[in-house]
């Protein structure tokens, strides 16, 4: 074997060590990937739980403040808009608005106190507010999430191998300002 | 954060291969020990018979000692989390029995990012507490007392659930499991070898050693006190590791709920019953679970000593309440250097690289609100606990609820308060008895007894007047005609 087989074999051989190495973080980036794709699920998930669970708070709260047409009437076209909603951005923006009808109507059962010791109302009310800290800890995954994949992807040398194959930033989801960033607080 | 686990994996390792080399090396010092060497094999002197050679004798020692190992650790995978679960005396609860706890687990399944939610326990015990198991996140569960679900508002609970949740997230039980279970070797294997020169071995080595050569008495000696140190020197090790643990799962908390608040005042609150309970905690809890609770029932408040498994519950707090507002792991560092000095260190760089400006949320109950409810969960957590003892619960339109014993005969009630009828039946779970209800004829109007299919003898008194009863032993349901 001459020198020159010699060279040749330990080139092929780092060849093979960087293929594997470079096999490892893209791996690692599809992983990442996949799981912003899950967190997104996840939102998704909780947000179809809050629109389904509507209906049943305005038919209890019909039961005792059925005069306050509007503020029901409000909520249940809000949450019609937000299940029609397409897209990030259009669903960031129904959804805020559902959150602020679903506070005005709180805020209104404070003045029936029958209502408010109603036990299926009392089962709905925790499970609102379960579902508005759902939501709320799913973005919070997602965000979290995505922001370490654009970390790492921006990152050397992950970002070699991210240029190579394409991987794109994933956006945050984010309501328009700093004030709207906390789920609106559902008051009883 | 996902590095968080990652960290605690080296440390781990770090952990269990320290723990691998104390097993091993006391099953070899004890093979050598107990089976006399080359050449102390005064039996036969002349002979070149087969002596046994220490590599040999040391080698099987330490094998014995492994294989002790993996059968332990394969009955503590295995039946483990039953059977801790069934010696705290847990019962597993359904999302109808505690909705604010179901919850709050699931919420705190969401915002680790964990794929499946863990199963929910309840144990009755008025001191609050609580801990997780699970060899694998897929399959763990949470066990919480009676007496926390009384005590703790929703952020409270969320702080204590989002602290065993971080748990699983960091792999802790599955590395204490094994870990625990090999310190629980060490010690099986050096009280084995100390009560076996107690009894067996002195009469048999006794007329050997007369023969022996003084380094094999030198050897014996070295591994009684190996066997005495070993399970010491185990035990601190896990215990470092276990205190490290908890910070971490601490840390962990305050990122999930971003409210380190939370946990500081469920903390606090445990620590003040632990305080008060500490006679009769001692008496009931259980040894082998007592390391597992986010706070330790056997543990003096203040103590920090190396025999604990848990850091003091006053600087626990002190780091949560010193983040200033902000809920990340690297806030908790630097709370965590305040209250410890500027040179500790607590979690890895790696965690805490990136993780910085993560803003605490304000809390979401007013202490207006606290008060409100805190009489609603102490009724809910009343009625919880009857529902797990075998009750329906019949909740009657004027506030009272009624709580029907298992195997209540009578088909209707009348609520002591109101005087309203209601139907037993329509309350007691479904899964109590689907099987169809026998049917039996009257034939007159006194005493009469009827065979229910268990065996049991239903008996009909005089006054009896409902179209339906229940079988005293089984429960089943029975129609009379």
């Amino acid at each position: 074997m001459g020198p020159l087989a010699i060279v040749l074999l330990v080139l092929v051989g780092l060849l093979v060590l960087l293929v594997l190495w470079a096999i490892g973080i893209y791996n690692g980036l599809v992983r990442l990937r996949n799981e912003v794709k899950n967190a997104w699920a996840q939102i998704d998930v909780q947000l179809k739980r809050r629109h389904d669970l509507i209906p049943n708070l305005v038919e209890t709260v019909k039961g005792y403040a059925g005069h306050e047409k509007s503020t029901l009437e409000a909520v249940v076209q809000a949450r019609s808009q937000a299940v029609a909603a397409n897209g990030v951005e259009q669903q960031a923006r129904a959804e805020h608005a559902l959150s602020g009808a679903l506070g005005r109507l709180m805020l209104l059962v404070e003045q029936y106190p029958d209502l408010k010791a109603n036990q299926s109302f009392l089962a709905l009310q925790e499970e609102l507010t379960s579902t508005e800290n759902r939501i709320s800890f799913a973005r919070q995954y997602f965000n979290d999430t995505t922001m370490q994949f654009n970390t790492r992807q921006e990152t050397f040398p992950h970002n070699i191998i991210a240029g190579m194959f394409g991987f794109q930033r994933g956006a945050f989801f984010e309501l328009e300002d700093e004030a709207q960033r906390a789920v609106p607080k559902v008051q009883f | 954060m996902w590095d968080a686990i990652r960290q605690n994996h080296r440390r781990s390792l770090l952990l269990i291969a320290g723990l691998g080399v104390l097993l091993v090396g006391l099953g070899a010092l004890i093979g050598i020990a107990l089976v006399p060497p080359l050449d102390t094999h005064y039996l036969n002197p002349d002979a070149a018979g087969p002596g046994i050679d220490p590599l040999v004798s040391g080698g099987w020692g330490a094998a014995i000692a492994l294989a002790l190992w993996l059968v332990m650790w394969a009955l503590a995978v295995g039946a483990g989390d039953r059977v801790l679960l069934s010696v705290a005396g847990a019962k597993q609860i359904e999302k109808h029995d505690a909705p604010q706890l179901w919850n709050t687990v699931e919420e705190m399944t969401i915002a680790s990012g964990m794929g499946r939610m863990p199963k929910v326990y309840v144990i009755d015990d008025d001191a609050p507490n609580a801990f997780a198991v699970g060899y694998r996140p897929d399959r763990a569960a949470v066990a919480v007392t009676s007496g926390l679900l009384r005590r703790m508002d929703r952020d409270e609970l969320q702080g204590v659930v989002a602290h065993e949740i971080g748990h699983i997230r960091n792999l802790d039980v599955k590395f204490m499991t094994i870990a625990g279970v090999m310190v629980g070797t060490v010690a099986l294997i050096a009280d084995m070898f100390l009560r076996s020169l107690w009894f067996g071995g002195g009469r048999r080595s006794g007329g050997r050693r007369g023969g022996g050569g003084g380094g094999h008495a030198l050897l014996l000696a070295v591994a009684i006190v190996a066997a005495i140190l070993a399970p010491l020197a185990a035990q601190l090790l896990y215990f470092a590791c276990s205190r490290r643990r908890e910070y971490l799962a601490d840390a962990s908390a305050a990122r999930y709920t971003r409210y380190p608040e939370g946990l500081a005042s469920a903390l606090e609150k445990i620590g003040q019953s632990v305080g008060q309970a500490r006679g009769q905690a001692r008496r009931q809890t259980n040894r082998a679970v007592a390391p597992m609770f986010i706070v330790n029932p056997l543990q003096t408040r203040a103590a920090f000593n190396l025999a604990a498994t848990h850091p003091p519950l006053d600087r626990r707090v002190a780091i949560l309440r010193g983040m200033a507002g902000q809920a990340g792991f690297a806030a908790y560092e630097e709370a965590f250097r305040k209250v410890a000095g500027q040179r500790a260190r607590c979690l890895d760089q790696q965690v805490l690289e990136g993780d910085s400006g993560v803003a605490a949320r304000p809390p979401s109950v007013t202490p207006a609100e606290r008060r409100e409810e805190a009489v609603a969960r102490a009724r809910a957590v009343g009625d919880l606990l009857t529902g797990l003892a075998g009750f329906a619960l019949i909740a009657c339109p004027c506030g009272t609820h009624l709580k029907v014993p298992p195997h209540f005969k009578r088909s209707e009630l009348n609520c002591p308060r109101c005087g309203q009828t209601h139907a037993v039946a329509a309350a007691t779970k479904p899964s109590a008895d689907t099987r169809p209800p026998l049917r039996f004829k009257r034939q007159g109007e006194g005493w009469e007894s009827f065979p229910c299919s268990c065996g049991h003898a239903v008996e009909v008194s005089p006054a009896f007047q409902a179209p339906t009863t229940r079988c005293g032993k089984c429960g089943r349901q029975i129609q009379i005609d």
